[in-house]
């Protein structure tokens, strides 16, 4: 067991989660990715922690940052998702490709 | 012990996360995102980190139930019946993935990490809490803000109508401008 591995796992969780939030179409796929993105956060803070530094405990505050914003990014996710619907009946980010200009 | 369960929890957090972009059923999707959230939580307890763990696990099944039923909602095709693809510019994707992954990996081998200085405290949670308390009140500050802002954007992007909607922007139209008018002597 070693540092290395965790966070190849985590390298792993974050490649897998940017393919996600890269190529899929509906808003809460791609959130499903970021959230992904963060879970490999969320692992390699923990490994940080167990295997560099348990002493002080910043590993473990980072990963309390990161659950905080998978948390906030589900609610602002869900929140525009709704708006978008409500305003034209969508579910999918190319239908409003237009809101970037 | 720890290698055993590392070596089951894993693998099972990889191939989970990677089901979630292949399965064409939203069920099975919500399913697998929370079986690699749990393998995940469950790595976090195995890392020492119990409270952290536990509060991931909870928090991402409770956030699981809630993606389902915007899942549903939402979705051309909830239960994955007519086979669909909901994806774009998959090779680019797939390319960009694949060469963050190996970047990392790279420096993953590639770095000198620093050897272990000191041991876990008694009590991780302790710890957790006395750094928050501590050292780390601004970063609970500023997470406590953010979630509160959070909060507050959400009411306002999820909102269809509310009152400066109703009653205009210095709230004082009568009587209030709806669709369908309510009350007595409508």
């Amino acid at each position: 067991m070693s540092l290395q591995l965790f966070l190849l796992l985590a390298a792993g969780l974050f490649a897998v989660g940017l393919y996600g939030a890269l190529s899929q179409q509906s808003i809460v796929m791609i959130m499903m990715g970021l959230e992904l993105m963060l879970n490999g956060v969320i692992v390699a803070a923990a490994a940080f922690w167990h295997y560099v530094a348990p002493a002080a405990g910043d590993g473990q505050v980072i990963v309390v940052v990161a659950v905080v914003a998978m948390a906030a990014e589900m609610a602002a996710g869900f929140a525009a998702a709704t708006a978008i619907f409500r305003a034209r009946d969508v579910g999918m980010a190319d239908m409003a490709a237009d809101l970037k200009q | 012990m720890t290698i055993v369960v590392f070596w089951v929890l894993a693998p099972l957090a990889a191939a989970s996360g990677f089901m979630v972009f292949r399965f064409g059923s939203m069920a099975r999707v919500t399913i697998a995102l929370l079986v690699s959230f749990l393998a995940a939580g469950g790595l976090l307890i195995v890392l020492g980190l119990a409270y952290l763990g536990v509060v991931v696990i909870l928090m991402m099944v409770m956030e699981m139930i809630i993606m389902a039923v915007f899942m549903i909602a939402y979705m051309m095709n909830p239960a994955g019946l007519i086979s669909m693809s909901m994806d774009h510019n998959k090779p680019r994707a797939r390319a960009i993935s694949v060469a963050s992954f190996l970047l990392l990996a790279a420096g993953i081998f590639a770095a000198p990490w620093p050897r272990r200085a000191g041991g876990p405290p008694a009590s991780p949670a302790f710890q957790l809490g006395k750094e928050l308390m501590t050292t780390q009140m601004l970063t609970m500050v500023t997470l406590g803000f953010v979630l509160f802002a959070t909060m507050v954007a959400a009411v306002v992007l999820a909102t269809s109508r509310g009152r400066y909607d109703r009653f205009g922007d210095d709230l004082k139209r009568r009587p209030a401008s709806d669709p369908v008018r309510g009350g007595v002597g409508r």
